[in-house]
């Protein structure tokens, strides 16, 4: 692409996100978390949720994800009956869940299934920020653990989109046994061979991040997302400080050595396809 | 299983949280004098550094050799601050790794003693790579070659619990307690008030008899005169049992038991 050509294209963009900012349609508008600047859901939409005027990252629902990777109408979900038995029986558990399953027609925070990405078959696991902010119980350990397995019976390569709070609060220890599940399904899957790459969402924290967020053969993550084990609060509380400029985050956590690659959302489907395409079985 | 019907009936979940971390309690070290013999303690993780909060090395147990690891308190306040109240760093976990690779080269099986108040959430520890440390851990103690009994003495919080205590069969003495998360920790999350640790502790069912009749440990340490001469037996006879398995067979309970923990609806 010569000078030329970029001149043109930012003169275009500029012209297209000025009328984006307008808000030509009668499309409600949804405003950046980071900057404020507000432009229409159709934009943001076809922005892959990024804020064209800071950059920041907004949280995708499954769907959106399942979008921007696979091949249209390729996706096959699975286990969507799944539900929680509230093994704990905790106060007030059983109608959150029943009103987030109204509000968001999924049943956990998690959505699986098999799509191909450039005609090669995948399993895909997708954890949902609307449910509890995507924390791992029973349904989600679960999930995790039979894709895992599914992928490992048809030698197939296993992506995870992790975003999550950590454990949940409310399935108490059967929460923190589901680190032990998924870590061992994992393990025995990449053990015989298979290919499991995991793309750590923001925020990644707590029990998904200390096991199978980062047990990934190769570990993406994007741009700007918290990434870590404890929380920056309870970090702070412990070592009564203020925390360096941009810890925790994506691009730190590249310098420390944690992750492969940081992928831009445009560009994650063709780096997805590159990968699973040189570790054809 | 058997328990101290006294206690039982006059302890809050809360009341053992608060026993299970009293500077009384005995430590790694009094578990080590107490039930093994030539310990000797194998320091490092080869990769940046020695994190003394968590305590590993070899020793005998019966004439068998075998591998010990475990979280370390300390007996007062000084020796506390040293082993950072046994708040494991990334360090510590990947020399934990180190030797339980080392273990399974030579085919010794691992004893570990579980006591923390969770991994340390700290600056370095997070840049140090904390939940790769713990994760690989888990993942390596799910598929490890050679028989893991973990015993869970004191605090067994959350993941830094669990990346000791991925094992063949988890034994808690009565009044120690295994939870997601410190109570403290879980009422501030949940209900934004750490004050309510104590009923937190109730809702939680952290307690060695809660965790028991989920099926999520396998036997319970009553906590009498006679502690360790139970425990001793325990571990001996357990791991003659676990010993006498053969390799696959191992490998396919220990899978087993965490696959099929946390039953679903499948709608």
């Amino acid at each position: 692409m010569d000078m030329l050509d970029i001149l043109d294209n930012k003169k275009n963009s500029l012209k297209l996100l000025q009328d984006e900012r307008k808000g030509t349609s009668s499309a409600k508008l949804i405003q950046c978390p980071q900057c404020g600047s507000e432009y229409d859901s159709k934009m943001w939409k076809k922005r892959h949720r990024i804020c064209p005027d800071c950059g920041y990252y907004m949280a995708m629902t499954p769907k959106e994800r399942i979008r921007l990777i696979a091949d249209e109408s390729s996706f096959a979900p699975m286990f969507e009956k799944m539900e929680s038995l509230d093994p704990l029986s905790f106060p007030g558990y059983r109608q959150k869940l029943t009103s987030l399953k109204e509000k968001t027609k999924h049943r956990d925070a998690i959505t699986c299934g098999t799509a191909s990405i450039g005609g090669i078959k995948v399993c895909i696991g997708i954890l949902d920020h609307r449910f509890f902010m995507g924390s791992m119980g029973t349904v989600v350990g679960e999930q995790i653990a039979s894709l895992t397995e599914y992928a490992m019976d048809n030698k197939l390569p296993l992506i995870i989109f992790c975003l999550s709070g950590g454990a949940r609060m409310q399935e108490g220890m059967f929460s923190l046994m589901q680190m032990a599940k998924t870590s061992a399904a994992v393990e025995k899957f990449k053990n015989n061979g298979g290919l499991y790459i995991s793309v750590l969402c923001h925020p990644t924290t707590g029990g998904v991040s200390a096991s199978f967020a980062f047990l990934g053969d190769i570990i993406l993550a994007e741009p700007g997302a918290l990434i870590g084990f404890a929380g920056p609060r309870v970090i702070e509380d412990t070592i009564g400080q203020e925390l360096p400029e941009g810890f925790q985050r994506a691009e730190s956590q590249e310098k420390n050595g944690m992750i492969d690659k940081i992928v831009e959302r445009q560009d994650l489907r063709d780096v997805l396809y590159k990968i699973i395409k040189m570790h054809a079985r | 299983m058997s328990e101290n019907k006294h206690t039982e009936e006059k302890l809050s979940a809360y009341d053992r949280v608060k026993l299970a971390r009293s500077m009384e309690r005995p430590v790694i070290t009094d578990y080590i004098d107490r039930l093994f013999d030539d310990f000797i303690e194998l320091r490092g993780d080869r990769l940046h550094g020695e994190d003394e909060s968590i305590l590993g090395g070899i020793a005998m147990f019966h004439g068998i050799p075998v591998t010990v690891i475990g979280h370390r308190k300390g007996k007062n306040t000084a020796e506390n601050i040293r082993y950072n109240f046994g708040m494991g760093s990334p360090e510590g976990y990947r020399k934990a790794n180190r030797l339980m690779q080392q273990a399974q080269k030579f085919g010794r099986p691992i004893i570990t003693i579980v006591d923390t108040p969770g991994a340390y959430p700290g600056i370095d520890a997070e840049n140090h790579g904390q939940s790769v440390a713990l994760a690989e851990n888990i993942a390596t103690m799910s598929c490890l070659k050679t028989p893991i009994i973990a015993v869970i003495t004191g605090e067994g919080s959350s993941g830094g619990a669990l990346a000791l205590a991925t094992a063949d069969k988890v034994f808690m003495l009565e009044n120690s307690v295994y939870s997601i998360l410190s109570p403290e920790g879980f009422a501030s999350i949940l209900w934004k008030d750490a004050s309510k640790a104590p009923e937190a502790s109730e809702v939680m069912k952290l307690t060695a008899k809660d965790l028991y009749s989920f099926g999520i440990i396998d036997d319970i340490v009553p906590e009498d005169e006679n502690m360790f001469e139970k425990l001793d037996e325990m571990l001996l006879d357990e791991l003659k049992i676990l010993q006498g398995m053969d390799e696959t067979k191992l490998l396919q309970n220990r899978y087993e038991k965490y696959r099929t923990m946390g039953s679903v609806s499948h709608g």
